[in-house]
């Protein structure tokens, strides 16, 4: 049941997101058919690590937080859905979508900011 | 190091030599006069000696600060024990503050127990009003809802939280600098509330004396931290005409003062673990790990006291060791 309500809210949000004209990334919990790939973002000492990551669209991308301090995952402009509060050792997906340039900050420490190139 | 005035050229009771000198020991306990915006220094030490009590005043506050109920790492695995021993720091003060100002970082992640543990924990102050403005810690997942439903219930807070209110001829200003930051940014305060500042001041005598309080510093300690305010400046200019003005922050957890004008800024000590100097070397702005036994000294809560008539506010910062 609660898969299924996840899955239509995904849908929603998809179809909300595509109306719009928005590039579209998906939670990782709606997608099973997501590309074999694993994009590992690091975060240690308010740094993403790396700072800039390529990947195709369709692929997974996992940031771990490595630090004592929550950080957050943000899309500048919304792009994409963002994280709750990461506490240590606390991770968060998304599968990467339409191809273009996704600028992200941690919204706890704006400071903080990082790019992800989606290509096909 | 001698910690009595030796120059006393104008006497008026403030030692410039003597103050600069004080300036390194900022967190070990020192008494904050500010007088004309020069600030003069002395220790907790000489206060004890005179027995214990603060200089007469007419109405003294106290700001506790990051608390962090929820941090149980290296920095310091038993937040809630710290917490306790600077309530009863307040509850052992033989003049009890009129009320305590929180500047910020209440819990440590929003969660609503964090909030519970707090709120059951505040309950043994004997001190029982306590005036709040949210760290980002506070608002991580719902943009402060939880923290304003809990903690403006005597405030009449406006936008996302900000308000003013007067005790005994001082204005406090309780800002929110924690919510929609911007990618690349520092702490922000936002147009609407500080259209709000600007009329909120309005109507008062350039001698009223201003408390603004807020938990990022409304100064620019060290950007590169994000330790700082971007639009801070604005609301500095609609308080330039005033007399008096202390600023008191949170948010990194150790003591620094600046003097700009008439205006005085002061960050707070956390009660929950210390964080680097601003800049140092190779580390970044989170919990700094030091030996247990130097932990509590790098701890503490800062006494703020007015008398009226006068325009100064003194502020004592004491750790807790």
């Amino acid at each position: 049941m609660t898969t299924l309500i996840r899955k239509i809210k995904m849908a929603a949000l998809i179809c909300g997101i595509s109306s719009l004209g928005l590039s579209v990334f998906a939670d990782d919990a709606a997608n099973s058919s997501a590309g074999s790939k694993q994009n590992t973002i690091e975060i240690k000492d308010f740094m993403f690590n790396p700072q800039k990551v390529t990947v195709k669209s369709g692929e997974k991308i996992t940031w771990i937080n490595h630090d004592e301090e929550p950080h957050t995952v943000v899309s500048v402009g919304k792009k994409f859905q963002k994280s709750s509060a990461l506490d240590t050792d606390q991770e968060y997906s998304i599968i990467a979508g339409a191809p273009g340039t996704y600028e992200y900050f941690c919204s706890v420490h704006p400071k903080m900011t990082a790019t992800i190139v989606v290509e096909k | 190091m001698s910690d009595y005035i030796s120059h006393d050229h104008e006497h008026d009771g403030i030692d410039r030599r003597g103050f600069l000198t004080c300036m390194a020991w900022a967190g070990t306990g020192l008494l904050w006069t500010i007088k004309g915006g020069i600030l003069a220094s002395t220790t907790l030490a000489q206060i004890a000696k005179a027995g214990g009590q603060l200089p007469a005043s007419d109405l003294s506050f106290l700001q506790i600060s990051d608390s962090h109920i929820g941090f149980s790492k290296e920095a310091n695995k038993d937040v809630t024990e710290t917490f306790k021993i600077a309530l009863d720091r307040i509850n052992a003060m033989p003049t009890p503050p009129s009320f305590l100002i929180h500047t910020g970082d209440i819990t440590q992640l929003s969660k609503p127990e964090e909030f519970d543990t707090f709120d059951q924990l505040v309950k043994s102050c004997r001190t029982k009003d306590v005036f709040y403005v949210p760290g980002e810690h506070d608002v991580l997942n719902d943009g402060g809802k939880l923290y304003r439903d809990r903690y403006l219930k005597t405030v009449d807070a406006k936008g996302s939280g900000w308000y003013s209110f007067n005790k005994n001829g001082v204005h406090f200003i309780g800002l929110v600098n924690v919510l929609d930051l911007q990618a690349g940014g520092l702490g922000q305060l936002g147009d609407d509330q500080l259209e709000w500042l600007e009329a909120d001041v309005k109507g008062l005598g350039p001698d009223t004396p201003i408390v603004v309080f807020a938990h990022i510093p409304l100064w620019t300690v060290y950007p590169q931290w994000g330790w700082g305010t971007s639009d801070s400046e604005r609301a500095l200019g609609y308080l330039k005409r005033f007399g008096s003005v202390t600023v008191l922050n949170g948010h990194i957890h150790q003591v620094l003062q600046k003097v700009e004008g008439n205006v005085t800024f002061h960050t707070a000590m956390s009660t929950a673990f210390p964080q680097p100097a601003p800049g140092t070397a190779g580390a970044s702005p989170g919990p700094l790990k030091v030996p247990a036994e130097k932990l509590r000294s790098m701890l503490g809560l800062t006494s703020v006291q007015y008398k009226q008539g006068s325009s100064s506010l003194a502020v004592v910062d004491s750790n807790l060791s």
